[in-house]
């Protein structure tokens, strides 16, 4: 929303320097983004004559125009004498005698060009004649074309003094959803005017009437009373539609809106002014002036005033003819059928207010936003209707030389009165964290219409302003309190918990599996969760993946149920981007159905790396499970979906699948166009974390001396070594502190379809040096178990 | 015979002079203390004395003992010195030429970085940390935080809704105030707590938006919790995590969820501005929707997003950075 400072003025004494002005908004909540001077740059613009046309003689689209400007001096700079100025112009559209701005020599333009001398093909111009959008208060009327002036004015003087227009003050406000009020100068002003203390006034528009009734011109019915709060409206007759004047032009200008024409510029003006929108309709194309509010229907159209043909559906409201066809999409556009048009002179004008929601719907749907609907969706003043039309009849006879029927006719729907509203001095001084008096709140509250009469001790009973319907409740007045009063007075003061903050062992958990990926070398990855239909089937996974109902592409319509194709897509962006080798893993959550209110959504670990096999993969396992403490984790070998059918495992915790491990399929791979052998690790944290929770169980540290055996075995390639060294701690009972495979062997020495498995055994007692006797009955029972279990021989 | 002894003594420091080996004078030494070393037969000496003679036998054979151990230590520290000298040269390396290392380095993710550097500010300050789901009822997301049905928040346009469950009703939340209602409904006030976590929206990815993100939302509920609790807290945030120097500011805003609400700015020691978030006094009816009674207790709540404080304190311009993946970008941090 933008507002004029002089605009403002016409309400309220403000004063002060426009950054305090803007200091003071911000405060508010009305937030000033940025702040401009508006119709500055007019110095060294004139009013000058039209004396003569000529054509340029090396030139069809410049004429050379000889004008008078009032001024020998200024006629002294060029070729033409005494009497006049020659300027060479590329618009058409001045006749002799014309009045038109001219920039002289020197001028800076708004637009910051800078006017000089110069020859335009062999021809003199001694300064620019300027078209409205040059001078920034474009019409539609000639905007193409030289802003040709009231011929009334004075030869020779500034355009600011003869247009009575003048610099002004600009503030861009950002205002919030609860503030509709605040989209209009009158609303502005009311809190400025309150903060700093000045009256705030608006002006009542006398509204001189002629012979006509308006009830005798036209009527409306509203069949739909919760569409339609209030209708009201009033007929003009000998409305003449020209061009606005230049005032009314460079605020609208300024305010961000195109001038059009006087009546469009009037509407537009009343409503930026004071919040209401309104819509005219030429009176002669509303048959016998009759109007009727009703929802839309399935298969209805309208053409809108922007000439697009627009589908109607029941959740729309409508204004209908006599005919009971749309002529009107309600609070947001009006209809082609009724627009005024140049031969226009008897206007219907509308002001209404319409059902928040209601409007809100037909904008998101039609996606057809005006100015008008913003203000609706955020909800206009009822009680402006009467003033809004009124002001609009005022500007209408002064500008127009419009004629007012008399009376205004207002019918009402169902207009809710928000009730007054309990309020209490401790409720406000508790929440604010103040100590104000009644008089005090009383003192911020009166002032933006908030007015109140004490109830019981202690206690306002508050009426809400009719231009507040976000204002319902005791925590409403509240912070319009403490908005007048200032947000920042009420101090700052830090509470302390009688807790002490920290994390929870699932969090702390989560810190420790992070770390020991980091640790492991893998870098964090952060992909999307959401995947593209064939994403799960290209990584070889079950295409179950919950899908969202209204995604905003399909890229992005399904939720991951896995961390694969998001790493897998990781991957393939790096080595596209020739980053080889890449190791990334990710913490995040998956999305997997349910039969329960919400989806199974888990979290899950991962790890990636590209041109690595299932070794790597193993031994990742390997050091994050060691880093982590976690004992009891084993492999078993098994087909997982989207990983190497022969080059995978199941990760058993307790007993438990915990994830899985190995490598990509290179089915999957080249669906990614990844190449190379791809690693790969997913672990669900939920049991990693429970056991985090526990810390794990101290064994004591053996001072004795240990024994260190090698013993390998020749065995069958089936075999598991995992098994063979299961069995091989089993045997070794007790003395066994660790079993190592350290070598593999395949190979002549050892027979088809066998390999020599070589372990290293370190064995030692809690409480005493070993015998050796001890340290031979331990080998012998190993050496037995691998042979009774593995049908293994001792190499 | 102790004059025998100095002269044998002072043979043998003298030779040490001769002697560069440490093995050699590992034998040298042996022949000076061994059992036919020059020393033990004056021991034996000892005995063939007067006894009156015997104590200052035995003195002075100790002293001229203590002086060829000393004359042999020395001798050892030199020719150990001079050992140590050949090796160092012979060992010599230039650590400006090695190779770096293949092993990879894990870089956490900044995103990650920011995320658990706010939680440990605001555990230093007495919260704890709060999570929820990421995907949500319309109920916890909307209707409880004081959204009504109606509410053009809610329709397709911004909220992504997905297909579980009776249609419209399952969404992916859209901020992390669900988080407030469910620790409202879990525990009893007083509450300090703060959700960080993960929140979508529909969007289209550009430079400052994502349909992806993360946000921290605090909320603190207890016995007379006013606007300058939520003023202070937010003060005491700022100077905990951007440093002394840092101040803020609360100005009017509006948001369903609190009344009154506010927006906050952190100002920074040079005296510019940065818009942090939203915050403001928790809504009655979000109370009550979480089971606590707003006569009794009074609470405060404030947002902000964790994504674009990782990216300002790294300088990254582009919000899509964060979710490129790209190893070039992440091994920077």
């Amino acid at each position: 929303m933008n507002v004029l400072l002089s605009w403002m003025q016409e309400f309220a004494p403000i004063t002060g320097e426009p950054e305090e002005i803007a200091k003071t908004m911000t405060e508010l909540g009305m937030v000033v983004e940025s702040i401009q001077t508006v119709g500055a740059s007019w110095d060294g613009i004139i009013v000058a004559k039209v004396l003569a046309l000529a054509p340029h003689p090396e030139a069809d689209r410049i004429q050379l125009v000889s004008v008078d400007t009032g001024s020998t001096e200024l006629h002294a700079a060029g070729e033409a004498g005494d009497d006049s100025l020659q300027i060479c112009c590329g618009a058409f559209n001045m006749a002799v005698g014309d009045l038109v701005p001219l920039a002289t020599l020197g001028t800076t333009m708004p637009g910051g060009m800078e006017i000089a001398r110069r020859k335009l093909r062999g021809q003199w111009s001694n300064g620019m004649i300027c078209s409205g959008p040059e001078l920034e208060i474009a019409g539609e009327v000639d905007a193409d074309g030289i802003l040709v002036l009231p011929s009334d004015l004075v030869v020779g003087t500034p355009l600011v003094e003869a247009l009575g227009a003048s610099t002004d003050i600009m503030f861009d406000l950002d205002i919030e959803g609860n503030r509709p009020d605040a989209l209009s100068m009158i609303g502005v002003v009311r809190d400025l005017a309150a903060k700093q203390g000045v009256p705030f006034s608006v002006p009542e528009r006398s509204v001189p009437t002629g012979d006509s009734v308006a009830s005798e011109r036209a009527s409306v019915t509203i069949d739909a009373p919760d569409l339609c709060k209030r209708f009201g409206f009033r007929v003009l007759d000998n409305v003449t539609i020209g061009e606005s004047p230049a005032w009314m032009a460079q605020r609208l200008t300024a305010a961000g809106m195109r001038p059009i024409n006087s009546i469009v510029d009037i509407s537009n003006y009343v409503m930026l002014e004071l919040g209401q929108p309104n819509h005219t309709y030429d009176l002669a194309k509303v048959a016998d002036g009759v109007l009727s509010v009703r929802m839309g229907r399935e298969g209805e159209t309208i053409t809108t005033l922007d000439d697009v043909e627009r589908s109607i559906t029941e959740s729309d409201g409508v204004i209908a003819n006599a005919a009971d066809e749309p002529i009107g999409l309600a609070g947001v556009m009006g209809g082609a059928s009724t627009e005024i048009g140049e031969d226009t002179t008897s206007v219907l004008l509308e002001a209404a207010i319409w059902d928040r929601m209601i409007i809100a719907k037909t904008v998101r749907r039609l996606n057809l936003r005006s100015e008008a609907s913003t203000r609706y969706e955020r909800g206009v003043d009822p009680e402006g209707v009467q003033r809004g039309l009124d002001r609009f009849c005022q500007l209408a006879i002064e500008i127009c030389g419009a004629t007012v029927s008399s009376g205004t006719i207002v019918v009402d729907g169902n207009l809710e009165v928000t009730p007054p509203v309990r309020t209490r001095l401790t409720k406000i001084n508790h929440l604010l964290g103040t100590d104000l008096t009644i008089e005090q709140v009383v003192g911020y509250l009166d002032p933006i219409g908030y007015t109140s009469s004490p109830s019981e001790d202690g206690v306002l009973s508050v009426h809400i302003p009719s231009w507040r319907p976000d204002s319902s409740i005791e925590e409403d007045i509240v912070e319009e309190v403490g908005r007048h009063h200032g947000y920042e007075k009420s101090g700052k003061r830090v509470p302390r918990p009688a807790q002490n903050g920290e994390l929870t062992p699932n969090q702390l958990g989560r810190r420790r599996i992070r770390r020991a990926f980091l640790g492991a070398g893998y870098s964090e990855a952060m992909p999307m969760p959401f995947l593209a239909p064939d994403d799960l089937l290209r990584a070889g996974l079950a295409d179950e993946g919950i899908t969202l109902s209204n995604p905003l592409v399909a890229e992005e319509s399904v939720l991951r149920t896995s961390l694969l194709p998001g790493l897998l897509k990781a991957v393939a962006y790096n080595q596209s981007h020739r980053n080889a080798g890449v190791q990334l893993y990710e913490l995040g959550r998956i999305y997997l159905g349910s039969d329960q209110e919400l989806p199974d959504e888990q979290e899950w670990v991962a790890a990636i790396r590209a041109d690595a096999d299932a070794v790597c993969a193993t031994q990742l396992l390997d050091q994050t499970t060691a880093t982590l403490t976690l004992r009891d984790v084993s492999l078993r070998n098994a087909e997982r979906a989207g990983l190497h059918p022969t080059r995978s495992a199941e990760v058993v915790f307790r007993g438990r699948v915990l994830g899985e491990v190995g490598e990509i399929d290179p089915r999957v791979l080249e669906a990614y166009e990844i190449e190379g052998r791809v690693a790969w690790l997913q672990l669900n944290t939920a049991p990693i974390l429970s056991a985090l929770s526990n810390a794990p169980k101290y064994k004591k540290v053996s001072r004795f001396p240990s024994s260190d055996l090698d013993l390998a075995f020749v065995v069958d390639d089936k075999v598991s070594a995992k098994d063979v060294s299961r069995n091989l701690v089993k045997a070794g009972g007790q003395l066994v502190r660790s079993v190592k495979l350290f070598d593999v062997f395949r190979g002549e020495q050892v027979g088809e379809g066998k390999r020599s498995l070589a372990y290293a055994i370190r064995l030692q007692a809690a409480d005493h040096t070993l015998e050796d006797d001890e340290v031979s009955a331990a080998r012998q029972a190993m050496i037995d178990a691998v042979a009774k279990f593995h049908k293994g021989e001792l190499r | 015979m102790i004059d025998q002894l100095r002269t044998d003594a002072a043979a043998v420091i003298a030779g040490l002079g001769d002697v560069t080996n440490l093995d050699v004078l590992g034998e040298v030494e042996r022949e000076a203390f061994g059992k036919t070393g020059f020393l033990s037969g004056a021991k034996k000496g000892i005995g063939a004395l007067a006894p009156e003679d015997r104590k200052d036998a035995g003195r002075a054979i100790n002293e001229i003992r203590g002086e060829v151990e000393a004359a042999i230590a020395a001798r050892r520290t030199v020719l150990k010195d001079a050992a140590l000298i050949v090796q160092f040269e012979a060992e010599r390396l230039d650590l400006t030429e090695i190779p770096s290392s293949d092993a990879a380095v894990g870089h956490a993710h900044i995103v990650t970085q920011a995320w658990e550097e706010l939680e440990d500010v605001f555990v230093g300050m007495g919260f704890r940390i709060a999570e929820g789901p990421e995907v949500e009822t319309d109920w916890y997301n909307f209707d409880a935080l004081n959204i009504p049905p109606s509410h053009p928040a809610r329709d397709g346009f911004d909220t992504l809704y997905v297909n579980h469950g009776e249609p419209g009703k399952t969404l992916l939340r859209t901020h992390t105030s669900p988080v407030q209602i469910r620790t409202m409904l879990d525990q009893e006030p007083p509450i300090y707590t703060v959700a960080p976590g993960r929140v979508f929206r529909r969007d289209t990815a550009d430079a400052t938006h994502m349909p992806v993100f993360h946000q921290l939302e605090g909320l603190v509920i207890d016995r007379n919790i006013s606007l300058a609790d939520l003023a202070g807290t937010i003060e005491a945030f700022a100077e905990a995590y951007f440093g002394p120097g840092f101040s803020s500011r609360l100005r009017p805003n509006h948001f369903p969820f609190t009344e009154p609400s506010a927006e906050y700015d952190i100002q920074r020691p040079d005296g510019s501005w940065l818009e942090l978030g939203g915050c403001g006094m928790v809504h009655p009816n979000v109370l009550r929707a979480g089971g606590i009674d707003p006569e009794e207790y009074s609470g405060f709540a404030f947002g902000f997003g964790i994504d674009r404080l990782a990216l300002m304190k790294f300088g990254v311009e582009d919000l899509r950075e964060l979710f490129t993946n790209d190893v070039r970008f992440l091994s920077q941090f």
